[in-house]
C-alpha cells in the first residue's frame, strides 16, 4: 500500500510556515518590523480588503513574521490555521469573544490557570457572560453543568496546578453531543507532549510565553483552530450565529459559507483582532520561533529533568505529597498513560509538610531556581501558588484545586538536574531548621 | 444561495450579492470531495466586479444535498440544470480537477449555454492510482492523506500559504474529511473512466484557458497537451513551482489568468 509522505513534527518545528527570504536570501524568518504594507496599486488595495486576495494590510490585522509563527503552530498541532495574540489571555478572550456574546453561558474545568480563572470568573459576567466551574475528573458534572445557553466546554490539558490530567476524548464527545465545542489550554503540555485535535478538541490555545517560547523573553499567546467543528451543523444549528448569519461588519459576510474549514478564524481575524486589537508584535512572534525550533529536544530534556527532581522529593521527609500524573497514586495515572505517553509536562506541585515561616524559608534558600510567576522557562522556576498565582481564589475553590498553603510550585528547567536536586536539598534542610 | 436542481437542493456561493441576470455569469465547479471554499478568493473578486458567481456545491457534496454525481458526462449535463434553476441563460465555467473535466465536457455539449470555460489542474486521461482509487473506496483516511500530499508542491507542502495563519496543508486536509462517506471514490472514479476528453475539446467552440502547475503531480503537465492540441481557441498559463492545489498555492496567480480571461 502506498504510505502518504508528510513531514515530521521535529522538521516541522523548524520548517513549517517558512522558507528563505526571497528579498534577500536571509535563511532566517526576517522580523517585519512593519506597522504596514504597500499596496501595488489602488485594485489590489480593493481586493485585500474584501479579501479578495491574500496578503498583508496592517499588522493589528496580519503579519508575515506572525503569520510564519501561526502557520508554524497550527501545522504542529495539526489544525487548519491559527492567530498570534499579545498573550494567552488574549487567545481565551479572542476565542471566547468570537463565538458568543451576553447571554452565552460556559462550562470550564475547576482546576485552572488563576489568570483565566479570573477572566471566567469575575471578569466575563460583567458582560454577559457566565461560567459554571466543574471537577475536570467529572463527566457527569460537566454534562450536568450544561444549559440551553451553553456555547464551549473549556478546560486545561494538564489543570494548574494539581496537574489534573483532563480527558479530552469524553469531553469532546460530551461537547460534541450538544452541539458544542471544547477549547483546550494546552499550554503546559505543548503539541510535543499532545495534540488536543488528535482526541477529539476543537480549538486549543497556549500561553506561548511558558515552553513555545522557552526561555522567558517574550508575552504572547497563539490560538489554534482544528477546523473540525461544524458550526452550521445540525447539533449546533442556531448557537452560533456569529458564524452563520450575516455580520454587518463585513458586507454581510457568512463566515461558515465563505470557508468551510476555517469560519472560527475568519471571524476572530476579521472581527476579534481587528476590532479588540490585541495582535502579537512581530518581534514577539521571532522569539517564539526562535524556541520552537528546539521545542522538541527541550521538552524531552524537561520531562527527563521533571522525573529525576520528582524522584528526589519523593523520597524527603519535609515533602508530604507530590503531584505528578506518572506516578501510580495521581489520580489521572492511567489517563495519562493513554493521553500523554510521553511524559506529563516539568511544572508540578508539592505539599510541604511544614508552617508557613517553613515554606517561606524553603523559597528563599533557594539558589538556582528562581522565585517568580511564570512557567515553562529554560531556567528552573518556583512559586507558592496560595500566596501568588492563586491569590484571588477563594479558600474553597483553593482546596477544591487541590492547594494548600504547603503548596510549592516548581517549573523544571534545562539545568544538570543533579544541580537542581542540591539545590532543593540545601532548601529543605534549611526548611526543616527553621 | 440556495437553489432546486433536477429534484435536489444545491448550495451556491455567490459572493454575498445577489443573482442579477442582466450581468455575465461566472460558475466555479470544485475538485473530488472539495466544495465551493476552494475558490473562496477568486470567487469573491468576481462576485464584487461585475459578475454573477456560483461557486457551486457538486450534489451530494458540501451543503449540497443528494449522491455524488457518478460520471463526467452526468455532472456536465447537469450543470445547464443549474443555470435554469439560477436564471442564468449563459455562464463562463471555472473548474478544477474534476471540474476541469465538467467544464470541458459541458462546453462540448451545451454551446449555447457556455460562453468560455478555464481548465484549472486539467489532464486528459486524468488517471487516478489503484491505490488511491482502494483507499478511497474503504474510505480509509489515507487517501485523504495521498491527496494532500501528492496535491501540493514540495515546497508549500511545508507552508508559506499567502494568507495569513493559514496551514494548507491542514486545510486540505480537513475539507476533504468533511466529505461524505464514499463521495471521494465516486468522484475519483468519475476522474479514472472520463475517456471523452480529447473529442470534447475538439468539439468544444468557446476560448479555453488552461491554468497549468508546473509541479502537478495529480495532473502532470504532459497530460494537458493533448488538450492544448485539441482545443481550437486556448491559451495556456503555466504556474511555476506549483501543484495541483493552486488556488490555495497561489491564489493571486490564479485570479490574474481568470481576470484576464474571463
Amino acid at each position: 500500500m502506498t504510505r502518504p509522505k508528510t513531514h515530521r513534527f521535529d522538521t516541522l518545528s523548524l520548517h513549517a510556515g517558512a522558507k528563505p527570504d526571497p528579498a534577500t536570501g536571509a535563511r532566517a524568518t526576517p522580523i517585519h518590523q512593519s506597522a504596514s504594507f504597500v499596496f501595488p496599486d489602488a485594485d489590489h488595495a480593493a481586493a485585500l480588503f474584501n479579501m479578495e486576495r491574500a496578503g498583508h494590510v496592517y499588522s493589528r490585522i496580519s503579519n508575515p513574521t506572525c503569520a510564519v509563527l501561526e502557520e508554524r503552530v497550527a501545522a504542529l498541532e495539526g489544525g487548519v490555521g491559527a492567530i498570534a495574540t499579545a498573550s494567552g489571555q488574549a487567545a481565551l478572550h479572542l476565542a471566547i469573544a468570537t463565538i458568543m456574546g451576553a447571554g452565552a453561558h460556559i462550562v470550564a474545568s475547576r482546576a485552572l490557570y488563576g489568570g483565566s480563572h479570573n477572566l471566567l470568573d469575575y471578569t466575563l459576567p460583567r458582560f454577559g457572560i457566565e461560567t459554571t466551574f466543574v471537577d475536570p475528573r467529572d463527566i457527569d458534572a460537566w454534562r450536568a453543568a450544561i444549559r440551553p445557553e451553553t456555547r464551549l466546554l473549556f478546560g486545561e490539558t494538564l489543570g494548574n496546578p494539581g496537574l489534573d490530567v483532563l480527558d479530552v476524548p469524553r469531553v469532546a464527545e460530551l461537547a460534541h453531543e450538544h452541539g458544542l465545542p471544547l477549547l483546550v489550554d494546552s499550554t503546559f503540555t505543548t503539541p510535543w507532549l499532545m495534540r488536543p485535535f488528535d482526541h477529539g478538541a476543537d480549538l486549543v490555545f497556549h500561553s506561548a510565553t511558558k515552553y513555545l517560547s522557552g526561555h522567558g523573553v517574550v508575552i504572547g499567546g497563539v490560538l489554534v483552530d482544528a477546523g473540525t467543528f461544524d458550526w452550521d451543523g445540525p447539533a449546533a444549528r442556531g448557537k452560533f450565529p456569529t458564524l452563520t448569519e450575516p455580520y454587518r461588519g463585513f458586507h454581510d459576510m457568512v463566515f461558515a459559507e465563505e470557508s468551510t474549514t476555517a469560519a472560527f478564524l475568519l471571524r476572530a481575524r476579521r472581527e476579534g483582532i481587528r476590532d479588540f486589537g490585541a495582535c502579537m508584535a512581530p518581534a514577539t512572534a521571532w522569539q517564539i520561533l526562535q524556541g520552537i525550533e528546539t521545542l522538541p529536544v527541550r521538552m524531552q530534556r524537561h520531562v527527563e529533568n521533571a522525573r529525576r527532581i520528582l524522584a528526589y522529593l519523593a523520597t524527603q521527609p519535609l515533602v508530604a505529597a507530590v503531584r505528578y500524573p506518572e506516578r501510580p497514586d495521581h489520580p489521572d495515572h492511567a489517563l495519562a498513560q493513554r493521553l500523554l505517553p510521553r511524559g506529563c509536562g516539568a511544572v508540578f506541585s508539592f505539599d510541604l509538610a511544614a508552617t508557613r515561616e517553613q515554606g517561606r524559608r524553603f523559597i528563599e534558600s533557594l539558589r538556582i531556581f528562581s522565585h517568580l510567576a511564570n512557567v515553562g522557562d529554560a531556567k528552573s522556576l518556583v512559586i507558592h501558588p496560595a500566596s501568588t498565582t492563586h491569590f484571588r481564589v477563594s479558600a474553597q475553590d483553593l482546596a477544591r484545586a487541590g492547594i494548600t498553603e504547603g503548596t510549592i510550585r516548581l517549573s523544571i528547567g534545562l539545568e544538570d538536574p543533579d544541580d537542581l536536586i542540591e539545590d532543593l536539598s540545601r532548601a529543605l534542610h534549611a526548611a526543616g531548621k527553621a | 444561495m440556495r437553489a432546486q436542481v433536477g429534484g435536489g437542493e444545491v448550495y451556491c456561493y455567490t459572493g454575498t450579492r445577489p443573482i442579477d441576470p442582466s450581468r455575465p455569469s461566472v460558475v466555479f465547479v470544485h475538485g473530488a470531495a472539495n466544495d465551493h471554499s476552494v475558490f473562496a478568493l477568486q470567487s469573491r473578486y468576481f462576485a464584487h466586479h461585475g459578475r454573477n458567481v456560483l461557486a457551486v456545491d457538486l450534489p451530494g457534496h458540501g451543503r449540497s444535498a443528494g449522491a455524488p454525481l457518478d460520471s463526467v458526462e452526468a455532472i456536465a449535463d447537469w450543470i445547464p440544470q443549474l443555470l435554469d434553476a439560477t436564471g442564468i441563460r449563459e455562464a463562463a465555467l471555472a473548474g478544477h480537477s474534476l471540474g476541469a473535466l465538467v467544464a470541458l465536457e459541458a462546453a462540448s455539449r451545451f454551446p449555447s449555454r457556455i460562453s468560455r470555460i478555464a481548465l484549472l489542474g486539467p489532464a486528459v486521461p486524468m488517471t487516478v492510482s489503484e491505490a488511491l482509487l482502494d483507499a478511497a473506496r474503504a474510505d480509509d483516511h489515507v487517501a485523504f492523506e495521498l491527496i494532500a500530499g501528492w496535491s501540493h508542491s514540495a515546497g508549500k507542502q511545508l507552508g508559506g500559504n499567502p494568507v495569513p495563519g493559514m496551514w494548507m496543508m491542514g486545510t486540505a486536509l480537513r475539507l476533504m474529511e468533511r466529505s461524505r462517506p464514499g463521495a471521494l471514490h465516486v468522484d475519483l472514479r468519475a476522474c479514472n473512466d472520463y475517456a471523452n476528453g480529447i473529442a470534447a475539446a475538439a468539439a468544444v467552440r468557446c476560448p479555453g484557458l488552461l491554468i497549468v502547475g508546473a509541479r502537478d503531480l495529480m495532473a502532470p503537465p504532459k497530460a494537458v497537451q493533448g488538450l492544448v492540441d485539441a482545443l481550437a481557441e486556448k491559451r495556456v498559463v503555466t504556474l511555476p513551482d506549483c501543484g495541483h492545489a493552486m488556488m490555495a498555492e497561489q491564489p493571486d496567480a490564479v485570479l490574474d489568468a481568470l481576470a484576464a480571461f474571463l
